[in-house]
């Protein structure tokens, strides 16, 4: 463990990224997510890695790419506009299959919005921004040491399955100071991407054995093969044949579905004897915490579920809170992005509620508790 | 194929899927033979590409290669280059990508001078879309989105990219194939931002639609029109009306971004300074 000291969520993801190897950075000014950009580019030269502040969002993420293509730990941040203009590329790296890292700490949108509010109107966008159907993992942290813990795993998630990897933080999460103990970069597992074995005349890019994860090779190694965002076939060369498109697209989704429960992540507060469970994350979830303490003290039997990866999401662990026929109460920073799919997958076994608040100020404990004795 | 350049190519990659006539395989010609005269180890040098007909190049070259998105190849290939300076990257690019929805990172590509050799495909159109018009297509040319004949005007790109930061300028033609080597392996040679503009024939849709001939008639074309820079020194300089200026266009001494990057990192290290 390192000394306990005083960190902000936005300086905790940067010092998870260096924990995590980061050696490219790439980004573009924008509030909420700025610190980011700003504290790696003081700490990231020193180390020899490479900070670029690029000339748009666009280019950021392009740039991580190519960094990553030739085997950096690569790693950018924005928040809700800049992450709109970086969904055309994420979704290349989805489909060409290049790790790296996205920060999206939430701002009120749509457009410009409150840039110095907090919202959670990017849950659904972190999945489906890009178009055409493409896999992609997301996590929401909660706390700042969690921030400096996703924020590794997202890396270690990125570079295991090959994928772009979103960190959704909210205003809150980011801005927010407390006090850490942080574990020393020694005590983290690190993972780094499958290199390929075999002689570069026999390296088959996109070839994936039963993990359905294709070893990588990096540029400049004497591989010399092709990457494409068009769909590809397993030699990484364009293809209109339906059957290697499907087979290509298909073990994209695959490869993430075949390893779910190695990927999901929640917690759960007092759920055990729960008539009422909340469900949040971010940090609504903090404040749905304190209302299951404040609940608690009026008698009422609440729980807190908390999603940590939004994207996939804990969907069996959901389902065995609903089969104990709680009440679910989700509250989210939007108009119910995460509630529509909580409906769809509790499938009708119980009441779910929704509490939506999006007017720029976190959802405090009270309007929460509020909730709790309409429903209960 | 020459066996000189055959080991460059994927030959189970070809034959291209460029139309007859087209000039983009003269291009990959020249490119070639310059990475063949340079000596580049062909394990460290690396093709990316935009999207477009001219994109398509990086596929059929025996190469790392990234075939990017649509006017985004200059930033991919910062992150490459960025990342490991050691690597040869060259960028291909047609002048729709290029110029319009790639302008911006052209323009900043120039400016940090990052030592990156961009070839900029110029059939005056999108080719792969069917024939509409581009930045780079003269005022009053056809296209498929100007049946009128455009009311816009070009860009002049090399005078485009030396303002934006530029070390190296080129222009040549798909007739002046030895010309256009030449160039490649100086802009290549210049550590700074580089650009050679080539002119290139499309006969399937700029040609057509501007009555420009057959394929040969727009490649002599390309000779007729054009006048070498060294031809002009010594006149005013004045460019005729209609002719094309080729050769090298403009060279100049700047600090390369990586390079500057690299020595503001050594300097803090020695200074001790985290």
């Amino acid at each position: 463990m390192m000394p306990a000291r005083l960190m902000q969520g936005n300086e905790a993801c940067a010092e998870g990224a260096l924990a995590a190897g980061l050696s490219f950075y790439a980004g573009y000014p924008i509030t909420p997510s700025t610190e980011i950009t700003e504290i790696l580019s003081r700490k990231l030269p020193a180390r020899g890695g490479r900070f670029i502040q690029m000339e748009d969002e666009i280019a950021s993420m392009a740039a991580v790419i190519g960094a990553s293509l030739t085997g950096a730990k690569a790693l950018t941040a924005t928040s809700g506009p800049g992450f709109s203009l970086k969904q055309e590329n994420i979704g290349f790296a989805a489909l060409a299959e290049v790790p790296c890292v996205i920060i999206n700490v939430q701002r009120l949108g749509p457009s410009t919005g409150v840039a110095t509010a907090p919202a959670q109107g990017d849950v659904m966008q972190a999945k489906w921004g890009t178009h055409g159907d493409h896999p992609v993992i997301v996590l929401s942290p909660a706390s700042v040491k969690e921030c400096f813990m996703l924020t590794v795993r997202s890396f270690n998630l990125a570079e295991r399955f090959r994928v772009p990897v979103i960190m959704l933080l909210d205003e809150v999460v980011g801005h927010m100071r407390e006090r850490v103990e942080l574990p020393a970069v020694g005590e983290l597992n690190i993972i780094n991407r499958r290199k390929p074995e075999v002689e570069p005349h026999r390296y088959v890019p996109y070839r994936a054995g039963d993990d359905k994860v294709p070893p990588m090779a990096c540029f400049g190694e004497g591989y010399r093969y092709h990457v494409t965002g068009l769909i590809h076939d397993e030699n990484g060369f364009a293809t209109e044949k339906p059957d290697a498109v499907q087979s290509h697209l298909k073990r994209l989704q695959d490869k993430i579905l075949l390893h779910h429960s190695e990927i999901v992540d929640s917690e759960q507060v007092n759920t055990g004897e729960a008539e009422v469970v909340l469900i949040a994350y971010g940090s609504t979830a903090r404040s749905a915490a304190r209302a299951v303490r404040l609940a608690g003290e009026e008698g009422l039997k609440v729980g807190l579920f908390r999603p940590i990866s939004i994207w996939p999401f804990p969907e069996q662990q959901l389902k065995e809170l609903a089969r104990k026929k709680v009440k679910f109460i989700v509250a989210e920073m939007n108009f119910g992005q995460l509630a529509l799919d909580i409906e769809r997958l509790v499938g009708g076994l119980c009441p779910v509620h929704r509490l939506n608040q999006v007017n720029g100020e976190l959802i405090k404990p009270g309007t929460i508790l509020e909730k709790i004795r309409e429903v209960y | 194929m020459l066996p000189e350049v055959e080991q460059y190519f994927r030959i189970e990659k070809l034959p291209h899927m460029w139309c007859p006539g087209c000039g983009n395989g003269i291009v990959l010609h020249s490119l070639v033979n310059a990475i063949s005269g340079l000596g580049l180890n062909q394990d460290k040098t690396v093709i990316v590409s935009g999207i477009g007909c001219a994109s398509r190049a990086a596929g059929y070259l025996d190469f790392d290669t990234l075939h990017t998105t649509h006017g985004r190849a200059l930033a991919f290939a910062t992150g490459i280059k960025f990342s490991r300076p050691e690597l040869n990257v060259f960028v291909l690019m047609g002048d729709g990508d290029c110029t319009a929805i790639g302008g911006n990172h052209l323009i900043h590509a120039a400016r940090r001078n990052i030592n990156l050799t961009a070839i900029v495909f110029n059939n005056h159109i999108y080719g792969m879309t069917g024939g509409q018009y581009s930045p780079m297509t003269p005022s009053k040319k056809r296209a498929t989105t100007a049946v009128f004949g455009s009311v816009e005007r070009a860009f002049n790109l090399p005078e485009l990219v030396k303002g934006a930061g530029a070390t190296y300028v080129a222009r040549a033609t798909t007739y002046h194939t030895a010309l256009l080597t030449n160039l490649i392996m100086e802009a290549h040679k210049n550590k700074g931002f580089s650009l050679v503009e080539v002119i290139t024939a499309c006969p399937t849709a700029y040609g057509r639609y501007n009555k420009l001939g057959s394929p040969a008639e727009m490649l002599k074309a390309q000779r007729e029109n054009a006048v070498n820079i060294k031809d002009l020194r010594g006149s005013n300089g004045e460019v005729p009306e209609g002719k094309v200026v080729i050769g090298e266009l403009y060279r100049a001494e700047a600090p390369e971004y990586i390079e500057e990057y690299l020595a503001a990192v050594k300097a803090l290290q020695e200074k001790g300074g985290k």
